[in-house]
Parts: structure tokens; sequence; C-alpha cells
């Protein structure tokens, strides 16, 4: 990674990682074998061409690197910079064996911003279908639907409920390491083959069911966007944030810039995150970049964090302090925050897939207290239940996401779902991969009615 | 863009807009809001849905804060950036039998909407609304003709009766002839108002007015306890049984940034004074 200084980026959302010069994207480029059964594919949820893609880049043929990486993956831009390479195409790379896989994420990134600098080529459009599909939601999953869906010559409406389009990767995932002009290009890709956007609509309410099951085929992406709360005394304390509404504020709302923009945030000058996953270290990230002193408060080891490994060492490096092996009990204060108190855990026992499992310890020492004046809970988030809830006769499992087959396939013919609303809160390329198979349903669906 | 139709002041520091929502109104309910957003740099703020008509919702609000404050200096033809909605769950609109709608403040505005649907319903519809004084009262005519019947207070008994809407409301229950209440206002007047009912428990319904981010229910920023449970106001109510809730909780969540409000309205102050834009 070609990162800004720590002590540099932590007054800013500029981007943390300034991507490959071209002439080392070429040199790691040829580190690649060319497998001929290349175990980086197998990693990759879309199956991207790795091979092929790289050795363009070796050739210094850009412009067809970038054809073959849109094959499988309509927002490389965007995969490139967020996938967790680690544990897929990076951590299946042969090289790994001998120290160091090809960084695939970075040429993936280096790619497609290379296209954008020289021009999009725009993909084909089919001739019209006549056919009228409904994406809801345009978060990852709903994008590549429309995409697909476009590509295919269907008249194609997202709807959205926000007022601004991309989902987590608008509201969630902070500008330094998304930046937002580039989920913006993405989007405006798909908008140029003919999709229409409907910003301020919440299907179910502003769309009624009934009115979205009259299209022709309705593909739901609303996404896990339902923080879940600890439940513990003093949660709803003012000072005490879910993660989601911390990163809306400044994501969305551009909060860092109150007054200049309208919404305010607090900005605690000590803050506690609750939480080991990249939502966590999203949130400690921005909170010190908005000027606190800030604890990650994790109930397993520091190794088991479940944060990309990358991430958590540049929340390391920008002087989060981890505060592992603890788990909060009670939230101090009134009305405000003052403090949190915590139970050290006891991580003497694994369980079957070898993770300690944590337990709190007793007596005296057990447990403490920290001095904050703010509280982020980031525990994890469930599917949004406002649209799946009002559609009569539609399957939902156990946990309230939408039961599908492999192919996207709801409970109801031509209802189909995708991304993290079907499969719980995942990852940007797991909900593009099976967005991009329920959109193949959709089209075989329609191709055989006519 | 939205255009607002029609922008008139009808009270002291209180406002009425028509504004042109066709994926709102035509499936709005009574109980339930839209979320608007004024420009590019603007808040993302709730109002309730007073009324509809075709294209077009209606909103009554009271300049308090900076959003609403710029809102009011807006006027018929201009544009906002934003409005989202219908959101929330719809107010339990059924044949109760007698139905008493009770509005403090800007609360009343709520009302006309509501007293349709339960005189639709074919409830019997008693209106009860209060204000500070005479010049604060809002939608008095097309509430007399929305209800079977008015009651209009005053606390300082400037116009009609001397008193709060919970006296009323009070001998109503004391006379056994009302079987549910809803109650929209401050929330200091909900929480004592509602108490009129609760030991006859009569089922009264209050509309809770946290502070809202996205109102689709994915940020927590409403969440308010109801019956000893955390729930979200924008997509679990706003409306909830007035005899559960924590008002004292509500109120104080109420007040989470006082000191950034303030600065807000003063810095817009600044702006409108010096480029001489208010109107
Ligand atoms: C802070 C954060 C950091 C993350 N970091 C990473 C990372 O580094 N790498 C990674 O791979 N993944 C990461 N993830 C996970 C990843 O972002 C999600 O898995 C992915 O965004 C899911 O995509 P989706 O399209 O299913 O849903 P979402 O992105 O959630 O989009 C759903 C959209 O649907 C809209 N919607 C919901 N209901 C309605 C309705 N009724 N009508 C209209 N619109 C509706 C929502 O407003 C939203 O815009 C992160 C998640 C978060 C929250
Ligand atoms: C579901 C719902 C429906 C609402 N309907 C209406 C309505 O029909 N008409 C109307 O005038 N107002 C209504 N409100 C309140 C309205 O949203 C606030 O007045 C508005 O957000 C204030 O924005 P501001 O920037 O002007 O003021 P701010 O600067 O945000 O606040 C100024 C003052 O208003 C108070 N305030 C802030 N937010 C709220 C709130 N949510 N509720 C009550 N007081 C608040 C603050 O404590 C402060 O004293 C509703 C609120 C909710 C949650
Ligand atoms: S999409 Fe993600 S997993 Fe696939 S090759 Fe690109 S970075 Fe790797
Ligand atoms: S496994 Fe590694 S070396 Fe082999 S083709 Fe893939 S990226 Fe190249
Ligand atoms: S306003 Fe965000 S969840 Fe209700």
């Amino acid at each position: 990674m070609n990162l800004r200084p720590a002590d540099d980026r932590v007054h800013d959302f500029e981007e943390v990682d300034t991507g490959l010069p071209e002439q080392t994207a070429v040199l790691e480029a040829l580190r690649c074998m060319e497998c001929p059964r290349p175990m980086c594919v197998q990693g990759c949820p879309v199956s991207i061409d790795i091979p092929a893609f790289i050795s363009a880049i070796a050739q210094e043929q850009f412009r067809d690197a970038a054809r073959i990486l849109k094959q499988d993956n309509m927002l490389p831009a965007i995969c490139g910079r967020v996938c967790p390479q680690e544990n897929q195409c990076q951590g299946s790379c042969i090289m790994s064996k001998k120290g160091k896989p090809v960084r695939i994420g970075a040429l993936e990134r280096f790619i497609a911003d290379w296209e954008r600098e020289n021009g999009v080529e725009s993909p084909g459009v089919a001739p019209s279908t006549g056919k009228q599909v409904a994406v809801v939601g345009s978060g990852p999953a709903g994008i590549t639907a429309a995409s697909e869906l476009a590509r295919a010559g269907h008249s194609v409406t997202i709807f959205e409920s926000l007022h601004k389009a991309g989902g987590v990767l608008t509201y969630g995932i902070p500008a330094f390491r998304l930046p937002k002009d580039i989920v913006e290009f993405e989007i405006d890709q798909v908008l140029a083959m003919g999709a229409v956007l409907r910003l301020n609509h919440i299907v179910g309410r502003s769309v009624p069911v009934d009115e979205l099951l009259r299209y022709d085929a309705v593909l739901i992406g609303t996404g896990a966007g339902l923080p879940y709360f600890m439940g513990i005394e003093g949660e709803n304390l003012n000072g005490v944030y879910s993660a989601n509404e911390f990163l809306t504020r400044v994501n969305l709302m551009h909060a860092d810039q109150f007054p200049e923009y309208d919404t305010p945030v607090i900005r605690g000058s000590r803050v506690a995150v609750v939480g080991g996953g990249n939502v966590a270290m999203d949130s400690a990230r921005v909170a010190r970049r908005l000027g606190a002193k800030v604890y990650l408060i994790y109930r397993r080891r520091e190794e088991d964090l479940p944060a990309r490994a990358d991430e958590v060492q540049n929340a390391i490096d920008e002087g989060v302090e981890m505060v592992c092996c603890s788990n909060p009990v009670r939230i101090l204060g009134g009305p405000e925050v003052r403090g949190v108190e915590c139970v050290r855990m006891d991580m003497c026992e694994l369980d079957a897939s070898g993770r300690p499992i944590p337990r709190p310890l007793e007596g005296e020492e057990s447990h403490f207290t920290l001095d904050v004046d703010m509280v982020i809970e980031a525990i994890g988030q469930g599917p949004n239940p406002l649209l799946s809830g009002l559609i009569p006769d539609l399957e939902r499992g156990p946990k309230g996401t939408i039961v599908v087959d492999d192919g996207g396939r709801t409970s109801i013919p031509h209802v189909f779902a995708a991304g993290d609303i079907a499969t719980g809160a995942a990852t940007v390329i797991w909900a593009m991969g099976s967005a991009k198979k329920a959109a193949r349903s959709i089209n075989q669906m329609l191709a055989g009615e006519e | 863009m939205y255009k607002i139709q029609h922008a008139d002041k009808i009270a002291e520091n209180i406002y009425e807009f028509w504004i042109n929502a066709p994926h709102v109104a035509p499936n709005a309910q009574a109980g339930q809001f839209v979320v608007i957003r004024i420009d590019g740099k603007g808040e993302r703020i709730p109002l309730t849905i007073s009324a509809v008509d075709g294209e077009n919702v209606r909103i009554v609000f009271m300049a308090v804060g900076k959003t609403t404050t710029q809102l009011a200096d807006l006027g018929t033809g201009d544009q906002i950036q934003d409005i989202a909605g219908p959101l929330g769950v719809p107010s339990e609109v059924k044949d109760w039998g007698r139905c008493a709608v009770i509005g403090g403040g800007v609360g009343i505005a709520c009302l006309p909407i509501l007293a349709r649907a339960l005189k639709d319903a074919g409830n019997t519809v008693t209106g009860i609304i209060g204000a500070r004084n005479e010049s604060l009262l809002i939608l008095e005519d097309e509430l007399r003709d929305a209800c079977d019947e008015l009651v209009v207070c005053t606390d300082d008994g400037s116009t009609g009766f001397h008193g709060f809407p919970a006296d009323i409301l009070k001998k109503l229950v004391a006379e056994e002839v009302v079987d549910a209440v809803w109650i929209i206002g401050p929330a200091i007047m909900m929480k004592i108002t509602s108490m009129a009912t609760r030991e006859a428990g009569i089922p009264t319904f209050v509309s809770l007015n946290p502070i809202m981010v996205d109102g689709t229910g994915m940020c927590g920023s409403c969440r308010v306890t109801v019956g000893g449970e955390t729930r979200f106001a924008c997509v679990d109510g706003p409306e909830f049984d007035a005899h559960l809730v924590d008002w004292d909780e509500l109120m104080t969540r109420q007040r989470i940034y006082p000191e950034q409000e303030k600065k807000s309205l003063e810095r817009y102050h600044e702006h409108t004074c010096r480029c001489g834009e208010r109107k």
C-alpha cells in the first residue's frame, strides 16, 4: 500500500491509500506467474479472470485490462479499494506461499482509476425489450443488478429511500477509504445505460407494494441497515450513537463540516467504539479525525479482530487504542455520557473453529471504567425490515433475511433479492456477485416470457 | 427539486406550505410524516403530513431553529431539494366509537387529516385544541368542519375555554363519553394530558417527536423507550401508547445538540442580514 503518513492523514478525510504509480503497477503485474489453474480466481466471489487482466497490465495494455475486469465486475474502482482481498483473491494467490501474494486489489484499483482518467468505454446496450424492472435500493447489489438489467435492454427504475444513491458506499464507508466522487462516477455509468434513479422513494410507502408487484420483475436490494444495540444500561444517554448514525451524520450529511453544513454531530473528546469489524474501525477512524482520543473495545483478542487486517493496522497507526478482551456492561452518566464500565473477558477456552470463547471474569479486579464522553456501538446490523415486512407471502429467514435460492429467486415468482438483505451483513463483492446471479435469473425469466 | 405550490403564514411564527410531491401525496395517511431537506447543505428534518390534495401535501411548522427558519423564508414558487415519504406507521383508524383528537400548539396541524379519517371510519370525533393565546391558534375553522364538535382552549383565556385541553379531556373521561384518544403536541403537553386517561385505561395515542436523521429505520437516532423496550419512532411509530412512553428520556434526547442548534441559527441570521436575502 502507498499510505499517507498517519499524523498527516488523521486531520482530513482525503484518501489514505494513494494507489500504485504506473511503473510500480507494471512491475507488480510482472510478479504474477499466470498460473494455468489460478487459485486467485477461485478466491474471488465473482471469478474475475485475474491472470488475464494482470497479464495485460504487464504488457501495458491498460485498456484491455479494463475490458477484462469489466466482464465480471462493474465496480472495480470500489472493489479494488474495499474488498477483503487478504481473505479472497490475494489470500488464495500461490505467491502467498512464498511470502508475498500479488497485490491483485491494488492492480484492480489501478486499472479502474486509469480508465476513469482516460475515458470509459460504455458497454453496449441490447435493443429495448419493453419489459419494466424495478430495483429497490441503490447499494452495490441494486447498482450491479440495474447495470446488468439495463444492458439486457429492459427498462429499469431504481428506487432509493435516501436523497443520495450508493447505500453503504455512500453513507457508511468513509471517504478516506472510498472517495465519494468514485462512487458517484460508477453510479453515473449505470445511469448512462438508461436506468432511471428515483431518490426519496421509500418502497412500501411512496411506492405501495401492489404497485411494486405490477412490474414485470422486481429485485430487492435493501441491505442490512438495521443497527443492533447491546441492550445495556445507559444506552439511550445523550452521546451514545449507533455506528450507522455516527457515520451517516458525517459521511452523508457532512457533519464534520458543521456549521457550513447544517447537521450536527457530537465531537467527543474521549470516545469508546464498541465492536471489532470494519464498521467499528471506520467509526474509530472517523472519531479520530473529529479530534477525539479513541478507544476500541473488543471482547476477544487483538488477533481475533474480524476487520480487514490492513484497516486494523491503519487504525492503530492513526492512534486508536485497542482495548481487547473487554466488554461494556454499563454506560455511565446522565443526561450526557460520562464513562463506560467494562468487564474483562477470560479467553481460555476455544470453540470448534479455534476461536476463543469470551467469558466475563469474576472478582474484584474484573471490572474497570473508561472515562469517555461518547460511545459508538458497532456491534452489527440486521436486514432492513421495512419493505420485506410489508410484502405478504414473501418468505423470510429466522433473522429477517429474504429467503432466496442460488439464482436469487424468492418465494414470489417474479420477485428476486440480492445483497445483504438476502445474505445478512456481508461484503460489497458478495452483494455484487449475488446481484449478478439474480439479474441473470431475471433475464432468463423475461426472455422466456416473450 | 420539489415546488412549494403555496406558502402562507398562519399565526405568529407558524407557517403552512403546500409542496408538490407526487410520490408522497397519493399514498399518505393520517399519522405519517415526511422528511425534507431544503438544499445540498441542509439537515433532514421530519414534519407531519397535515393534509393532502391531489399531488400536493401540506406541512405546518413552527420556525424554531435554523432549518425551520430558513424554510419560513421561502415562499410560493420556491423549491426545496428533497422530500421523502410518507414515513411511519399510519394511525390506527377503525371504528372506535367516540374519539377525541387533541392538539397543542403546532401539533394542532396533525389533526385535520386524522379527524377526517376517523370520521370516515364511522367515529364521532371531538376536537380539542389548545395554545398559549388566541394569536397562536391555527386551523380552527378547518377543524370545526372536520370534527363533530370542537373545543378551543387558551392558557390565558384570550378565547374559548380558559385552561388546558387536559381539563376538557378529564371531563370527557369522567362522563365516560370517549373510547379512544389522540394527543399531539410538545412532549410535556402529551405527557401531562395523557395522564387523564391512564386510570380509565382508555386507548391513548401520542405522536412522538425525537430527533431523526434518515427516518427509515437505519440509524437509531429516534429511539424511544416504550413499555421498557427500545423502539425506533420513525418506523415503529411515530404513534405509540401514551401510557407506556418514557417521557423523561424522550425530552432529554430532544436536547442533544443545544449549542450547535444555537450556533447554526445565529450563523443563519448573520448571513441573511448581510446578504439581505430575508424576505
Ligand atoms: C461502515 C461499513 C463499512 C464496511 N466496509 C466494508 C469493506 O471494507 N469491504 C466490504 O466488502 N464490505 C464492507 N461493508 C459491507 C458492505 O458495505 C455491504 O455488505 C454492502 O454495502 C451491501 O450492499 P447492498 O446493496 O446489499 O446494501 P446497502 O449498501 O445497504 O444498500 C441498500 C440500499 O437500499 C436502500 N433501501 C432500503 N430500504 C429501502 C426501501 N424500502 N425503498 C428504497 N430504498 C431502500 C437503502 O437506503 C440503501 O441505500 C461495510 C459496511 C459498513 C456499514
Ligand atoms: C415525526 C415528527 C413529526 C414532526 N412534525 C412537525 C410538524 O408538523 N411541525 C413542526 O413544526 N414540527 C414538527 N416536528 C418537529 C420538527 O422536526 C423540528 O421542529 C425541526 O426538526 C427543528 O429543526 P430546526 O433546524 O428548525 O431546529 P433545531 O435547531 O434543530 O432545533 C431548535 C429547537 O427545536 C427543538 N427540536 C429539534 N428537533 C426537534 C424535534 N424533533 N421535535 C421537537 N423539538 C425539536 C430543539 O430542542 C430546539 O429547542 C416533528 C418531529 C417529528 C420527529
Ligand atoms: S473483486 Fe475483490 S476479490 Fe475479486 S479480484 Fe477484485 S479485489 Fe479480488
Ligand atoms: S494465483 Fe497469484 S500468481 Fe497465480 S495467477 Fe493468480 S495472481 Fe497470478
Ligand atoms: S431516524 Fe434513523 S432510525 Fe429513525
